[in-house]
């Protein structure tokens, strides 16, 4: 392992130890070093495929089918109903009050989530001391698990005794029952996400960060630029590809959100009493398998699928255009 | 962003004051949520719910500990097991099918190498859990393992980040050179990984493990429904201890506390590795 957290490259290769003196090939031996060459990286990754093949490729296409059926558990005849399915989720107005649930919480924990991360790694990438105290500060909260996080901060934001309530009451904000309005329920839900994933992501920045040359900054500020005006013409330029990554990354954790509000609603799947913060996630869970009704279900899936394609391809094109051609 | 601008313009890399408080309200800030925590475990039911909130550790959490233990329902301790025993084995299955199939993304030479790279980093994007369940938990129900623990490790045994990580890695630690050397000595393909890449990767073997680890760890989604509360993962457990005893906040923030000590004690003994191979995996990405 790399001592140093600046060095971006593995420790040197050592040298291979390999028995000398194995030139002598005959016809048989050139054979089994040829298949050898041919066939053995097929070998190695077919673990990977075969795995694949079964619990991912199996799944997908599966529920594909079950999604053009009326699929129960049940069982009994999985009559084919074409879009059925998908007609009716698309008129559905719970199913679209879980969409809008999840995208408004999508954008009120990643926007903030993300600008914050920026901030954050810009400061720790200035020069201070306790560099490592403050890196891995700032990825403790790594360490706890989602339902931990969803736990302690349901009680922060209880009504009654809530941490959050009670210092909002030195403002003179009365007691806010978190659970119970969608613009509440959501800020608490994305106070989780924000809190877990804000310090991952500024080590990620950070890291792109340091792959800027220095003499960059240097020639600037002779130039006169302004800090301000270095972070937005060359630190956001340059880390562009590393941003794509976590807004990749954080698009497809953000539309499939599911242990936070579960948690926050005393592990039900409805999401608050009128579905306030029923994401699609456990829509479908609900759909699937509370109500058994898998055809809605399986057919919710690839709805949720295609809100992610979407939602990566608008922040592409979203993200793309940040800091570009300045 | 950078405080001062006065001082940085001659050198724009200097902490500010300002700076500083910042980051060392951040980390405040983080640290907090899992104090607390600490706290609410180490206290009673009255304490947790005092105006204003208890600020330090009580003397209540060797018996609060007991508790969780005794509470018969919750299945605690199996839970742990269970979390250890899942973790434990889809970790070294994921390093080593990512390691495998990374030598060979990176350094070997055959037909469809950059398609089926390529429809790996595909599928990083099909959120698999939500789109897969209804037929995986069909394949579970007809594969009879509703309720065991192969339920959770098989599924998780596929990981293209992890291949991609390690396809990234090999390409970057192993030259081409050292590979075309060793086969014309005459080394088979598996005996080049064995002499030739496993030393090389090592490192990234590490932060793939420690990252698998602790996602696994966490898993919840997909365990609550295949897995049953008798035989739960520790995340069941917990869940089904806040539906049983909602109105019991110290036994609920112990058994979560308890929960988070493996990861804790992943990160102090591996942290300094952790934010290195983050690093580094993102600026390859």
């Amino acid at each position: 392992m790399s001592v140093n957290l600046h060095s971006q490259r593995a420790d040197p290769v050592p040298p291979p130890r390999l028995r000398p003196g194995r030139h002598h090939a005959g016809p048989q031996r050139r054979f089994l070093s040829q298949f050898d060459i041919r066939a053995t990286p097929y070998l190695l990754i077919s673990p990977y495929f075969l795995l694949f093949a079964v619990f991912g490729l199996f799944p997908l296409v599966f529920t594909l089918w079950v999604s053009l059926h009326d699929y129960e558990l049940a069982g009994g005849d999985a009559a084919f109903t074409g879009l059925e399915n998908y007609a009716n989720l698309l008129t559905d107005a719970s199913f679209w009050n879980a969409v809008v649930n999840t995208v408004g919480i999508f954008v009120l924990a990643t926007v903030p989530q993300l600008v914050l991360a920026l901030m954050l790694a810009n400061a720790l990438n200035k020069r201070l001391r306790g560099r490592l105290f403050f890196r891995l500060g700032v990825l403790i909260p790594l360490v706890t698990s989602v339902v931990a996080v969803a736990i302690v901060f349901t009680q922060l934001f209880g009504r009654d005794f809530g941490m959050v309530n009670w210092l909002l009451g030195f403002f003179g904000v009365e007691n806010i029952n978190w659970q119970n309005a969608k613009w509440s329920s959501w800020i608490a839900i994305a106070t989780m996400v924000d809190w877990r994933w804000t310090g991952y992501n500024a080590i990620i920045y950070l890291a792109g960060m340091q792959t800027i040359p220095r003499d960059l900054y240097e020639a600037a500020s002779i130039d006169g630029a302004s800090s301000r005006r270095q972070f937005w013409s060359i630190t956001l330029p340059m880390i562009r590809p590393t941003i794509i990554f976590t807004v990749f990354v954080s698009t497809i954790g953000g539309l499939t959100l599911f242990a936070e509000p579960v948690m926050f609603g005393s592990n039900r799947m409805e999401g608050g009493s009128t579905g306030q913060f029923q994401t699609i996630a456990m829509y479908i869970v609900k759909e699937g398998f509370r109500d058994f009704d898998y055809g809605y279900a399986a057919a919710a899936a690839w709805l949720l699928f295609i809100l992610i394609l979407v939602g990566v391809a608008i922040n592409y094109t979203f993200i793309r255009r940040i800091g570009g051609n300045q | 962003m950078s405080g001062g601008r006065r001082r940085s313009r001659r050198d724009p890399f200097v902490a500010t004051p300002l700076t500083k408080v910042a980051l060392l309200a951040t980390v405040i800030l983080s640290i907090f949520p899992i104090y607390w925590m600490v706290i609410i475990a180490s206290r009673t039911n009255s304490d947790a719910v005092d105006v204003p909130p208890p600020l330090l550790p009580g003397g209540n959490l060797g018996e609060n500990i007991q508790r969780v233990l005794a509470t018969e329902d919750a299945h605690f301790l199996q839970g742990m097991l269970n979390s250890l025993i899942v973790t434990s084995s889809v970790t070294i299955s994921v390093v080593l099918i990512s390691t495998f199939a990374g030598f060979a993304f990176a350094r070997l030479h055959f037909r469809g190498r950059n398609l089926l790279l390529g429809s790996i980093l595909l599928t990083m994007m099909v959120p698999l859990q939500q789109m897969g369940i209804v037929p995986l938990y069909q394949l579970m129900v007809e594969l009879g393992w509703v309720g065991t623990l192969k339920a959770v490790i098989l599924p998780y045994l596929l990981n293209g980040f992890g291949v991609f990580l390690m396809t990234q890695y090999t390409r970057q630690a192993v030259p081409e050179e050292l590979v075309e050397a060793a086969r014309v000595d005459g080394a088979s393909t598996m005996r080049i990984w064995w002499n030739v890449i496993l030393p090389a990767v090592r490192p990234g073997m590490a932060v793939l493990a420690l990252q698998t680890f602790m996602l696994n760890w966490n898993e919840f989604l997909w365990p609550l429904i295949v897995l049953t509360p008798e035989n739960p993962t520790v995340q069941v457990s917990i869940s089904f201890l806040t539906a049983a005893h909602a109105t019991d906040y110290v036994l609920i923030f112990t058994g979560t506390a308890l929960s988070v000590l493996p990861l804790i004690f992943v990160f102090v003994a591996f942290g300094r590795q952790i934010v290195g191979g983050l690093m580094e995996g993102a600026v390859k990405a």
